[in-house]
């Protein structure tokens, strides 16, 4: 099994350059270069990268929006969105803090196919250390001649800076994340216009997730036939998988896409904790709909995840066991969407602080039988094509799979006013 | 008034974009470094440097969750309550950490040395719960481990 990505990354190090070239490392730049850059896009929308970040949108069909060519808008932006603040999601830290040349090198190539001259690398806030790994990084590839005016005499200039976020998770969400890169409160823009074409200063800007970007050297090194031939899936690649929760080995592995959901679970995180029975989870972060015992055969790739009603998401996935109570890990949820809702548009601002509202006098002995009516109405309201950005609609999936695969778990907190899982 | 230092660092920052309104956030987070929180006077101070009114600055410090526009303890505690952290045992760890610091979520202890917060998702679910003291993270917490970091920082 192939594990491109992280086959090098070794707990706790990280790769120097050196450490990194030695392994093959800047060699798909090399390649690059060479090709044009409508080449480059085309190689990459061959092998069929999809978006590592939550919404798996083709990365090559997404460069190729990029209007480039001698009367196109300069500069063009490519920035990599590291916020990362998804919860059960901890994937891009273990790329930045083990082989942020990966991702550097990820980051030139993909600036090349669309002509861009300035990058930035938006991280989290909390990845500390990996704030310093990707400064340090960042001097070297300067100081090699990767970074800069006329990179390896090809004639191609790229700057890349690091921002570092002062956290709010609206920010990872695309328009958000321009704004505030732009040193405002990070609330969405209204799309048309897309960032492809006016994105950062008005500029055309990509912003692809960093675990996108990192698969991009291998791609260009490899070839597309085989980035899709170590793929169990029509998606190319692989994806980084992570299990957090009541299980044996919470950790993240590197996988071929289509792999099986139960093979995740059981052989990778060590199945449940003993005396523990597993009764669902959310496939990718908290902004995804639950899973259940029904859906362990199920394929993890865009289209097997779908068809199973939920999202591939980030592909970290958050365990819910039988000793864990789902209205409280609901309540959770939904207090965290609220607090992190930007306060931009009226169903999200007024419609999270609800469902919390409801569910916490569930969950504290309160509720009625007609609060699940209101719930599965916000679920409506709030759901896509109602609010500025998916913000809301992700804050619903969770909910309203909740209600439908654990409602007995809801009754049972109302009729008995009280939540069975409390002493 | 800013120090050289602080003008120095900022001005680093800023040079990265095409207009020096857009380091805002950086230069929060720089007076923040070496004050420890943003004061009413920082903001104007701010304002004034990078050609903004006060008030677009505080509409920008006010709307991210580490600016500290309140006095902060010597060490901010940053517990993490999101969704794998509050499975994996966050409610016993705060309980605990309330009963030892004496304090609530968002103050300070008497002696100035600890403020305790709540943060969303650190991205260390796999070494849920966890914390953040200043710049360093705290996983796999337990009650025991709480009293033995704690103790690091006295």
């Amino acid at each position: 099994m192939e594990r491109p990505l992280t086959q090098h990354i070794r707990p706790g190090e990280t790769l120097t350059i050196t450490d990194y070239q030695k392994h093959g490392g800047y060699e798909g730049l090399k390649a690059a270069l060479k090709m044009s850059p409508k080449e480059v896009q085309d190689t990459v929308k061959r092998a069929h990268l999809r978006g590592r970040g939550g919404a798996g949108f083709p990365t090559g069909l997404k460069w190729s929006f990029v209007p480039i060519g001698d009367d196109a808008p300069r500069p063009r932006y490519l920035i990599a969105n590291g916020d990362e603040m998804e919860p059960g999601t901890f994937k891009d830290r273990l790329l930045v803090e083990g082989n942020p040349h990966q991702l550097i090198e990820g980051m030139i190539i993909s600036a090349y196919a669309i002509q861009a001259e300035i990058g930035y690398v938006f991280l989290r806030w909390a990845y500390k250390k990996g704030e310093k790994i990707i400064q340090k990084a960042l001097a070297e590839a300067y100081e090699a001649g990767l970074l800069g005016k006329n990179i390896l005499g090809s004639g191609f200039d790229f700057d890349l800076y690091l921002h570092t976020s002062a956290g709010r998770y609206i920010c990872g969400e695309e328009t958000a994340l321009l704004n505030s890169l732009e040193g405002k409160r990070a609330n969405p823009r209204a799309k048309p216009p897309f960032p492809q074409t006016s994105g950062l200063f008005g500029k055309p800007t990509i912003v692809n997730n960093i675990e996108t970007l990192c698969n991009v050297p291998h791609i260009l090194r490899n070839g597309a036939d085989w980035y899709k031939k170590i793929s169990l899936s029509e998606d190319g690649g692989t994806k980084i998988f992570g299990v957090s929760g009541k299980v044996k080995k919470p950790g993240l592995w590197e996988l071929p896409l289509g792999v099986t959901l139960k093979e995740v679970l059981e052989e990778y995180a060590g199945g449940m904790q003993d005396g523990l029975k597993f009764r669902g989870l959310l496939p990718g972060g908290a902004s995804t709909d639950f899973l259940t015992e029904e859906h362990l055969d199920i394929k993890l790739d865009y289209a097997g995840v779908e068809k199973a009603g939920s999202r591939l998401g980030t592909g970290t996935m958050i365990v819910l066991d039988d000793k864990t109570c789902v209205v409280g890990m609901v309540l959770n949820l939904e207090h965290f969407f609220a607090q992190e809702s930007c306060g931009w548009c009226t169903p999200c601002r007024e419609g999270l602080p609800w469902s919390e509202k409801i569910l916490a006098r569930i969950e504290n002995g309160q509720g009625k039988m007609q609060d699940l009516e209101i719930l599965e109405g916000l679920t409506k309201t709030l759901g896509p094509g109602n609010t500025f950005c998916a913000l809301a609609p992700g804050a619903m999936e969770p909910l309203q799979s909740a209600l439908k695969y654990f409602r007995e778990d809801f009754e049972r907190h109302i009729k008995e006013q009280r939540c069975p899982r409390r002493s | 008034m800013l120090s050289d230092k602080e003008r120095t660092e900022i001005e680093e920052h800023s040079r990265h974009y095409p207009r020096k309104q857009a380091a805002v956030i950086e230069a929060l987070k720089v007076v923040q470094s070496h004050r420890g929180y943003v004061s009413d006077e920082n903001v104007k101070d701010i304002a004034e440097f990078l050609e903004m009114t006060p008030d677009e600055v505080d509409s920008v410090a006010t709307f991210y969750n580490l600016i500290f526009r309140k006095p902060v303890g010597e060490h901010v505690i940053l517990l993490c309550d999101s969704v794998s952290c509050w499975i994996m045992g966050y409610e016993t760890i705060m309980d605990h950490l309330r009963a030892k610091l004496k304090i609530e979520p968002g103050q300070t202890t008497e002696d100035g040395k600890f403020t305790l917060l709540t943060i969303p998702c650190l991205g260390a679910c796999d070494r849920a719960p966890a914390m953040m003291i200043d710049n360093d993270l705290h996983g796999n917490l337990t009650v025991q481990k709480i009293d033995e970091i704690l103790k690091k920082y006295k």
